[in-house]
């Protein structure tokens, strides 16, 4: 399988504090693979320096098989590469359908976006509904579909996501893992997915990647993690 | 009753110039939070190509046979011009600064301000420069008010300048671009925008607002002067902050609000024209202390860029 993501010896700094160590992983093309791990470990900031807003010191990260370190930030959503990243992100104050466009931002096929936003309105009706209201006045599970449904108006081949779960009732959680299966298997869009609900990431993900204070110390199949006792003990709860 | 009605119309007249002046202040603010002090400048700018290039104008007679070609001709020329003028002025003391303190960009803008300033006394003197207004002559009476086609004409100008001004920034593609940089500019990196083309782009058009404003205070008063960008630019800068610094509808409202409260206070407040400068300023530390977010401030509504 080739990979559509590398990332070789990455290292990443804030300031003077060093958040990524050397990580080193692939992505391969149509693959679903998890990121794991507890808070600060630094999965945030590697979707950040995949998607070059935050400046990697070190190491390469290469899409496509080419180095993507020298693209602006906003140059990679015309390759393909979206992020709905932590916190979902929304804009506050444009409408919801005003964000959905966005999303299309560096699309110029009128009737591919057309079509892509019936696709979104049908994903999640209830953004048809608030079409017209701002972003900032959605709930929670409602921001994180609109997060979701904007990165998809970007036709991406590779989707980054940002903890899509956190603060959703398990219901909307289930329901949003469902989607990005769907997206997954449908459309072929590979995912690597961030996540503190580990439960649910593994179950989804066909590899997965273990992080600790800025490090990958472990990488497997999802399936085999499940049964790895000390991944049960620290990130299952069991 | 005819006086106030006189007053009304001086008061919108003035009122909406300051508006175009304010939007260049809140549109920048928005999307950058810095106050642009070198905005005044550009505003003084424009009001001098605009003498340049209608005393041309008038000397080649174009002025005689075709009045309104010639001003929108300079109108148009002086807002493209400033419009470059701001851009340049961002790239070189406003970009290399992206990162840094909000104050040394602060600084820089101040001097920015000076610079052009001095640059334009060096260029075109200390003098006043005379507005050619042979043309401008002319009027009608309506309910025994004098208004003049000069009038007439800023008002129609700002309005639609601010008509389309709205529907750029609340319809086009851009104009969301704007919104969005302004909101979150990591996300709107995301999803590739690219904000220092937007940035840009946002100085450009307050900077041709402004452009605007200068003619028309140039047509509208009759001269024009290197200095003349200081007081109408800290009273469009009031403006802003009055209507909520970053929303583009109080802009509107806040410069009318205040062209209006100076031409009133003018007119009705005994001695009131020697101080009617003062007026902008008690406005502008009056809401500063009473209500520090303005008219539209936070949570009122949408239309902060
Ligand atoms: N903007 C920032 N400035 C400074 N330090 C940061 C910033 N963002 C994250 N960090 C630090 O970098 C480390 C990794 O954070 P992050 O990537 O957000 O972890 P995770 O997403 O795994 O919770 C943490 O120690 C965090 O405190
Ligand atoms: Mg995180």
């Amino acid at each position: 399988m080739a990979a559509i993501l590398e990332l070789e010896g990455v290292c990443a700094h804030y300031g003077r504090i060093q958040a990524l160590r050397d990580v080193s992983l692939h992505v391969g093309e149509g693959e679903i693979v998890t990121i794991i791990g507890a808070n600060g470990a630094g999965k945030s900031t590697t979707l950040m320096t995949i998607c070059g807003i935050v400046r990697a010191s070190k190491g390469d990260v290469r899409y496509q098989g080419a180095s993507i370190l020298d693209k602006r930030a906003d140059e990679l959503p015309a390759l393909g590469l979206c992020q709905v990243p932590e916190g979902r992100r929304i804009f506050p104050r444009l409408t919801v359908q005003e964000n959905l466009d966005m999303g299309a931002f560096l699309r110029r096929d009128a009737d591919g976006i057309a079509a892509d936003l019936g696709m979104v309105f049908r994903l999640f009706p209830v953004l048809f509904e608030r079409r017209k209201q701002h972003g900032g006045t959605l709930s929670g599970g409602e921001q994180q579909m609109l997060a979701i449904a904007r990165a998809f108006m970007g036709r991406p081949k590779m989707l980054l996501l940002d903890e899509p779960s956190l603060g959703l009732s398990p219901m909307i959680s289930q329901h949003i893992f469902r989607i990005i299966r769907n997206v997954n298997e449908e459309s072929g869009v590979t995912i690597l997915l961030v996540e503190q609900n580990a439960n649910m990431a593994l179950k989804l993900a066909d590899r997965a990647y273990v992080m600790e204070t800025g490090a990958v110390v472990l990488e497997d199949t999802a399936a085999a993690l499940r049964e790895n006792a000390d991944i049960k003990k620290a990130y299952l709860g069991q | 009753m005819d006086y106030l009605f006189q007053q009304l119309i001086n008061g919108l007249t003035l009122g909406g110039v300051y508006a175009l002046v304010a939007l260049g202040y809140t549109m920048v603010y928005g999307i950058i939070s810095l106050i642009n002090f070198a905005h005044g400048e550009i505003f003084a700018a424009g009001g001098y190509l605009g003498v340049i290039l209608l005393s041309y104008m008038a000397s080649q007679g174009v002025m005689d046979n075709h009045p309104w070609f010639g001003l929108a001709f300079a109108l148009i020329l002086a807002m493209g011009y400033c419009a470059m003028l701001a851009m340049a002025v961002e790239k070189v003391a406003y970009k290399p600064l992206r990162s840094s303190s909000r104050l040394s960009v602060l600084l820089s803008a101040l001097g920015m301000s000076i610079f052009l300033q001095n640059g334009l006394m060096l260029t075109q003197g200390v003098y006043d420069k005379a507005y050619p207004t042979e043309f401008t002559h002319g009027g009608f009476e309506w309910l025994g008010v004098r208004v003049s086609f000069m009038q007439i004409g800023i008002l129609a100008v700002t309005g639609l300048l601010l008509v389309l001004l709205n529907a750029l920034v609340f319809k086009t593609r851009i104009g969301k671009a704007m919104r969005a940089t302004s909101q979150d500019k990591v996300m709107s990196a995301l999803v590739g925008i690219h904000s220092d083309k937007v940035i840009s782009t946002t100085f450009a058009i307050g900077a041709a607002l402004a452009a605007a404003a200068g003619i028309m205070v140039g047509l509208y008063y009759g001269s024009v002067r290197y200095d003349m960008g200081f007081v109408p630019g800290i009273k469009a800068f009031a403006a802003a902050v009055l209507g909520g610094i970053g929303n583009i509808t109080g802009a509107m409202i806040g410069g009318l609000i205040i062209g209006m409260v100076e031409i009133l206070a003018a007119a009705y407040i005994p001695h009131g024209g020697e101080y009617k400068d003062v007026f902008a300023f008690v406005i502008l530390i009056g809401v500063l202390y009473f209500m520090p977010t303005g008219i539209m401030g936070e949570n009122v509504d949408d239309t902060r860029v």
